[in-house]
């Protein structure tokens, strides 16, 4: 009697039956409280009671005509750009020196990864101390190599404070930057490479017309994770500068965290961090656009 | 005369990137007196040791701060974490990557995205639903919502890992006799371990560093994680304690960067999604 | 098109003394002398790992030689030369065409990285296409072509710099089966438009046979014989070109007779090894006897597989090839006579596989 098909052959009951623990798991948590978020934001819930009462638009109105909102809203800008931009000057001049072979290499790249591997908040505690208005090591370094004349005031300046949180979100993603950008020059095919140098292409025009080029997908992932990473961290600015001085360093994560949940105020924290999905949605189509491309193939 | 520039270069890249653990090195070995000293004083130099370096923050930092505590409580979380980040996205990889054809792709693909749903999103729902379920302050709470990060990343990690191992052993067994799930629950644990690793570490790390929802939820010091206790609660009134601060910031950075630094080619697969080859 | 090159010599040649390269303990090239003459399409051909790319590689200037010396156009090319200054253009099996550029953009790189001005490269590049028949695909990428349009992007982008000498490394190894037939012709009438010096690398003896005004069989980095595909074929130089070149193989035979001397090989191709009644009574022939193991019929022709003893030659299998004309019924599991013509058979040492000549064959 040649056996038949049992349950343990179906592969689609298989499927679904191990899928689905993830699947219920996500939607459960992650689904659902993204959609409360949004309707939360409708609300004038407060952390206190468990009441759901309908506020229409009116946490919107609120925070739109709130300076301090305003200027989180300009923050966060400032600071995904500012430190983005630094970032992909950095990782692909760092990607050029780490492609080639020299001593020390794997000890060079342990030091590298360090920013990225530390977690946000030691990270940020640490830069805390080096920007120590007393203390600063870095302001010995500038004075004693008479680079500074003044002192800077790291975190007590809103200028210089948002400075200080660009350089401190550029110093922790430029390294996971850096090795993504490895990544792809080493996936860049040798051979159409080669042809470049054969068609008689010195070093900088191989490097801006073929090497570049075909790394922009990859730089592309990088960026749009780098964006993603800062412009939704909390760690880094709640540390630094708490927001301060007098909540000119905002941004939407730490405002919200401060409306929403020092505050109790869910119905605001929850509309001032919706806008963060503006960022996050254009991310995403721009990633799904990369994988599309990469489908449809460049061979 | 390249290859100085090539050091050069190679030389600064590491000093921007390493000048804080080395400065994290000193402060927390070094005493507070030559620690203590106003960075206007440029005859005094902070980047040696101008005393011999000490242990007593290191031993302020074990003996009498809830340190110890914090390792145990984010060792709790980690186990949990990793265990349950296992238990659901290994099989839920291998089935998005053998198990359901095209549907599967495009749904692995919304699980990827789901990664890109931010914490400072989801805390302020997050910290009612946790109220509602009696978990505030507790550690709980975290082994709950760190799933969250870990599963939709680790999911996607493990499809794009089975999907690069080729399925003729499976087909092999199923030939030989096995039926479908007798192959998955023996012959494919076997072929996947690398990848079942590469989950292991990377839920390890996402815990390891995970702030935001630590903070939301956690307000008594003894509950705390180690990411959240040692940037909030290493202080004495308005004082921080900046050498035994560093000295526990060195204590979690180093080990985590070497494990890091094993792993990362396996997480910049993950992360490029064939955007790059191989 | 020779008018477009007024005044320019015809080809130029290549020469190699003692190339050699090693890697480590490899050595991929070992001492190679080769002379290639103006205008010749000379084919390099051996298994993989015979030392045929790298040795394309270090004229391209894409490997620098352990030792030994390249002369390009009666020019020595030390290895400080890079590629661009050495007059060669090459086309790789993959034909590295770059994906982000259209085709137009393609043939177009080589000119401007010589600094051409705008204007006269579009004229170029049209000039080029239209000589390829690809013009319609100037506006489109790679990726939307097909393997033959892609093949023919990069001899355009090759051409279209004007080299001395071509180099190709298995250009037609990612074709169709079917395709590589006209390919083939296409590419020969191009190199005998054109008239350059061409070396082209190739595995494949059947396309080696097909293109090459001449053949260096290659074997483990040395250069094994070179000489005209009919040379290589009908005058081996030893075992291992005998049985290279040509499909099915040369049958090689141990020989015990006590007329020739001891550890020597016979040599005789499949085609030569007929039914005895094919040859006319006065032919001066071999015999054997053949026992009849398989027959394969291959359409044009037919496969026999079996083996020969006799003669003090110890068992041995032995394959013919029948062409359909013969059509002398062929029962499997018989033994029958057959006969090689006294000319075809070649004699080997055993020992060294070096052809014995003097013997019964020229």
């Amino acid at each position: 009697m040649i056996p038949r098909r049992t349950l343990a052959d179906r592969e689609d009951v298989l499927g679904v039956a191990m899928l689905a623990p993830a699947l219920v798991y996500v939607i459960l948590l992650v689904g659902v409280p993204f959609v409360l978020a949004i309707l939360l934001s409708f609300s004038n819930a407060t952390a206190g009671s468990l009441s759901f009462g309908w506020a229409g638009g009116r946490n919107y109105a609120a925070i739109l005509g709130d300076p301090i909102f305003l200027r989180s809203l300009r923050n966060t800008a400032i600071v995904t750009i500012g430190s983005q931009v630094l970032v992909v000057v950095l990782a692909t001049a760092a990607a050029q020196v780490f492609r080639a072979a020299f001593h020390g290499k794997r000890l060079a790249r342990l030091v590298l990864l360090l920013p990225w591997a530390v977690p946000v908040s030691l990270a940020a505690i640490a830069w805390t101390w080096i920007f120590d208005s007393t203390f600063s090591v870095l302001n010995w370094t500038l004075k004693a190599t008479h680079l500074m004349h003044g002192w800077l005031y790291w975190l007590g300046d809103p200028g210089l404070a948002l400075v200080a949180i660009i350089i401190v979100q550029a110093w922790r993603i430029f390294p996971f930057a850096t090795v993504i950008v490895l990544a792809g020059l080493a996936s860049i095919p040798q051979d159409v490479v080669e042809a470049a140098i054969v068609d008689g292409a010195g070093f900088w025009r191989r490097l801006f017309k073929v090497e570049l080029p075909l790394l922009l997908p990859v730089v592309a992932v990088a960026v749009l994770f780098g964006v993603v990473y800062t412009a939704t961290d909390l760690g880094v600015v709640y540390i630094l500068t708490g927001g301060g001085p007098a909540n000119t360093t905002q941004v939407l994560p730490s405002l919200a965290f401060q409306r929403g949940v020092l505050g109790a105020d869910l119905g605001q924290g929850a509309a001032i961090a919706v806008f963060l999905l503006p960022f996050l949605i254009v991310v995403a189509v721009a990633m799904l656009r990369l994988a599309r491309r990469a489908e449809v193939g460049t061979r | 005369m390249k290859r100085v520039a090539l050091y050069a270069a190679a030389a600064g890249f590491m000093v921007f990137a390493g000048f804080p653990f080395y400065w994290m090195l000193l402060t927390a070995f070094k005493q507070n007196r030559d620690l203590y000293v106003g960075a206007f004083d440029t005859r005094h130099v902070p980047w040696v040791f101008n005393d011999p370096p000490t242990l007593e923050h290191v031993r302020l930092l074990f003996g009498q701060t809830e340190f110890p505590r914090w390792v145990l409580n984010t060792l709790v979380v980690v186990v949990a974490v990793v265990a349950i980040t296992v238990a659901v996205a290994v099989p839920a990889g291998y089935s998005l990557a053998r198990l359901t054809g095209r549907w599967g792709e495009r749904l692995g693909m919304g699980i990827f995205f789901t990664y890109l749903i931010p914490p400072t999103l989801l805390f302020i729902p997050f910290s009612r639903v946790v109220a509602l379920l009696g978990l505030q302050n507790s550690l709980g709470a975290l082994i709950l919502v760190y799933p969250t990060i870990t599963i939709p990343f680790c999911t996607w990690l493990v499809m794009g890992f089975v999907r690069s191992v080729p399925w003729d052993i499976e087909e092999q067994a199923m030939i030989d006799g096995y039926s479908r799930l007798a192959v998955i629950l023996k012959v494919a644990p076997r072929l996947i371990v690398p990848g079942i690793l590469t989950v292991v570490v990377f839920s390890f790390t996402l815990v390891m560093q995970e702030f935001v929802y630590a903070l939301t939820f956690l307000s008594s010091v003894d509950r705390m994680t180690v990411s959240l206790g040692v940037p909030i609660a290493l202080v004495r009134g308005d004082v921080y304690h900046w050498g035994a601060l560093m000295a526990a910031a060195l204590v979690i950075s180093i080990p985590l960067a070497i494990i890091y630094n094993l792993f990362i080619d396996r997480f910049i697969q993950g992360f490029t999604m064939g955007a790059v080859k191989g | 098109m020779t008018a477009e090159r007024r005044g320019d010599p015809i080809g130029v040649g290549v020469e190699l003394r003692n190339l050699s390269r090693r890697f480590g303990d490899f050595q991929a090239v070992d001492g190679v002398d080769l002379s290639i003459r103006e205008g010749e399409l000379l084919v390099l051909l051996g298994p993989s790992g015979c030392g045929k790319t790298t040795l394309l590689r270090m004229i391209a200037g894409l490997e620098r030689p352990t030792s030994g010396e390249i002369f390009i156009g009666g020019e020595r090319v030390d290895a400080d030369v890079p590629p661009r200054a050495r007059g060669i253009a090459m086309v790789f099996q993959s034909y590295a065409l770059y994906p982000h550029r259209t085709v137009a953009q393609n043939i177009a790189f080589p000119l401007e990285a010589s600094g051409m001005p705008r204007s006269q490269i579009a004229d170029k590049v049209r000039w080029a296409a239209e000589m390829f028949g690809i013009a319609r695909y100037l506006e489109r990428y790679p990726r939307q072509l097909s393997g033959g349009e892609r093949q023919r992007v990069a001899l355009c982008r090759a051409l279209v710099r004007d080299p001395k000498v071509f180099l190709l490394d298995e250009p037609l190894a990612n074709l169709d089966a079917k395709l590589r037939n006209t390919a083939r012709d296409e590419l020969k009438r191009f190199q005998r438009r054109i008239q350059r010096t061409t070396v082209y690398v190739t595995h494949d003896q059947v396309e080696a046979m097909g293109l090459g005004d001449r053949i260096a069989v290659m074997d483990h980095g040395k250069v094994r014989q070179i000489g005209t595909p009919q040379e290589v074929y009908e005058d081996p130089v030893d075992t291992f070109v005998a049985t290279f070149v040509g499909q099915p193989p040369m049958n090689l035979l141990e020989v015990r007779d006590p007329a020739l001397p001891p550890g020597t090989l016979l040599g005789f191709r499949p085609e030569h090894f007929l039914p005895r009644d094919h040859f006319a009574s006065g032919e001066a022939t071999q015999v054997f006897c053949f026992a009849v193991r398989r027959v394969e019929y291959l359409g044009s022709d037919r496969y026999v597989y079996g083996s020969v003893a006799e003669q003090g030659i110890g068992e041995a299998t032995v394959i013919a090839k029948l062409p359909a004309i013969v059509a002398t019924p062929i029962p499997e599991g018989e033994a029958l006579e057959f006969a090689v013509p006294r000319k075809a058979l070649r004699y080997f040492d055993a020992a060294t596989g070096a052809r014995r000549r003097g013997e019964g064959g020229p």
